[in-house]
């Protein structure tokens, strides 16, 4: 217990520092702090233009829908780096069990996600004088936490991917790219097509961009437990289809000695 | 001649190369259509057609910049990585000769985005494009991608110095979409973001291509685009020999 316990912790920080060592404040400050609040500001005055929602409404979907970056990118090469930096052969081959190995690595990337979207709502927020309720920046925080969680176990799902695919970096843009289109951070759910709807209701935050919707508007935390639990459960649905890829993934490289190929 | 033999080589090249990234075609052909997508969808709810005309000129030019942004942005990087940058740099032929044909290569990637963009608005959301002057039309669009290349070779050899100059091209996307007014008119901004605007080439890029869209008179901003970019090429020549001459002094061309 006590050693999973390390290699979760320990272990998930160590390698999260040694795999994404290349986010210096130069690549950090660009992308993870400019961009999301661009971002915001882009689809704030595109709302303005086309007369449909509030600033409110794009502010907190877009700072949420940013937490994919980190989520994506970071997850998948904090695994997936592995092989590019020719450490996958000797992690894979420890006795570690494979749940703290994986999921450790899962905990930073959920920090850094809540950092980043939540500097970029505030910053946001201020810019464009939205008055969030103070008592409601709490209850905003969890969700964040529950929605970079849920989006954290898609990038699971693509690290397990990234054991055999050599281009993450178009994977995860891709899927940030639908993400922007289909988690309701621009578009009303009710606007989209019956199709693009039961999509969206089934990704990573979706029900997080409504619930801190609600929250801003002044919806007390119990009032959106619902939405907070089932984004939860979609996060869980993700993480265990990740970590079964990825066990899948490393069984198939063994298999066929593919594991430094891709 | 040699030197316009060389531009024409190597811009081929470069297109050639490009084309056969996953990455750089991604990012020229898909990644701006998700952004169309929801700008369609958004200015679709305001209800208005003329609207949606205006997203789908400003959304095919945004793939222009962001295929510049990045790839030029990251230019000299990728050079340093294939260690080539020191041959480049002691080469007989002056380096902004080198650079420019790529700078103007990832700008040309941009037009399978604006291809695909508009095929996208027509066949999901039933945008007609109205190109009151296809003359015009035709002449606008390389003067803005050749304004948009310079500007991107502006970028390249600025960030010559810096390892995560992909990271700096990436952070200069956004706020192009929106200052240059590919799909916020400018009048909607604050009036200081106004002379930012004006001298950035694509915003009259932008504004010929529109102009000569709806039946406007796109050659006085035609001008001013290719104006404003042959001022960039010229500030980036200048900029390149003070780059050059730094690196050359701290021995840090390589970044090592």
């Amino acid at each position: 217990m006590t050693v999973s316990l390390r290699i979760f912790f320990i272990g998930g920080l160590t390698a999260y520092r040694g795999l994404i060592n290349w986010l210096s404040p130069w690549i950090f400050f660009p992308t993870l702090i400019i961009a999301p609040i661009f971002q915001i500001l882009l689809f704030v005055f595109i709302g303005r233009s086309a007369g449909t929602e509030s600033d409110e409404f794009y502010v907190i979907g877009n700072a949420v829908q940013y937490a994919s970056i980190p989520c994506l990118f970071s997850m998948t090469h904090a695994i997936a780096g592995e092989r590019y930096q020719g450490t996958l052969t000797y992690i894979l081959v420890t006795p570690a069990g494979r749940l703290p190995l994986f999921l450790g690595r899962a905990l930073p990337v959920i920090v850094n996600a809540m950092f980043v979207s939540a500097f970029s709502l505030l910053v946001s927020a201020l810019l464009l004088g939205i008055d969030i309720p103070v008592s409601a920046w709490g209850p905003i925080a969890l969700v964040i936490f529950v929605s970079a969680f849920s989006c954290t176990g898609l990038g699971l799902v693509c690290a397990g991917i990234g054991l055999r695919v050599r281009e993450t970096a178009v994977l995860n843009n891709v899927l940030f790219g639908l993400l922007l289109v289909f988690t309701g951070a621009n578009i009303p759910l009710e606007q989209m097509p019956g199709w693009m709807e039961a999509i969206a209701v089934r990704v990573p935050l979706t029900h997080g961009i409504q619930a801190a919707r609600d929250l801003a508007e002044g919806a007390s935390l119990g009032s959106v437990a619902g939405l907070i639990a089932t984004e939860a459960v979609i996060g869980a649905v993700y993480v265990f289809l990740g970590y079964q890829l990825l066990l899948f993934m490393e069984r198939e490289s063994r298999k066929r000695a593919s594991l430094e190929v891709a | 001649m040699r030197v316009i033999r060389l531009l024409a080589v190597s811009w081929l090249f470069h297109v050639k190369q490009l084309s056969r990234s996953s990455f750089d075609c991604f990012l020229a052909i898909c990644w701006p259509i998700f952004f169309a997508t929801v700008a369609f969808f958004m200015f679709r709810a305001g209800g208005d057609p003329e609207a949606l005309v205006y997203a789908s000129l400003g959304a095919a030019v945004m793939g222009i910049w962001t295929a510049t942004s990045v790839s030029a942005g990251s230019a000299l990087q990728r050079e340093r990585w294939h260690g080539t940058l020191e041959l480049l740099v002691a080469a007989p032929t002056h380096f902004s000769l080198i650079l420019l044909p790529l700078a103007f290569a990832t700008s040309a990637i941009g037009v399978y985005c604006m291809a695909t963009t508009f095929i996208w608005g027509r066949v999901l959301f039933g945008i007609e494009l109205p190109i009151e002057h296809p003359l015009l039309f035709a002449i606008s669009i390389p003067a803005a991608i050749l304004s948009i290349g310079a500007l991107g070779f502006l970028i390249a050899v600025a960030f010559a110095r810096y390892r995560s100059s992909w990271a700096l091209g990436s952070m200069t996307e956004y706020p192009i979409w929106l200052i240059c007014g590919f799909l916020v008119p400018l009048t909607l901004l604050p009036d200081w973001v106004r002379p930012i605007s004006w001298a950035l080439a694509p915003t009259w890029g932008m504004r010929a291509i529109r102009e000569s869209s709806t039946g406007g008179t796109p050659l006085p901003d035609v001008a001013m685009c290719l104006a404003l970019g042959a001022t960039y090429v010229a500030i980036g020549v200048v900029l390149t020999e003070t780059v050059l001459r730094a690196a050359r002094n701290k021995a840090s061309l390589s970044l090592t």
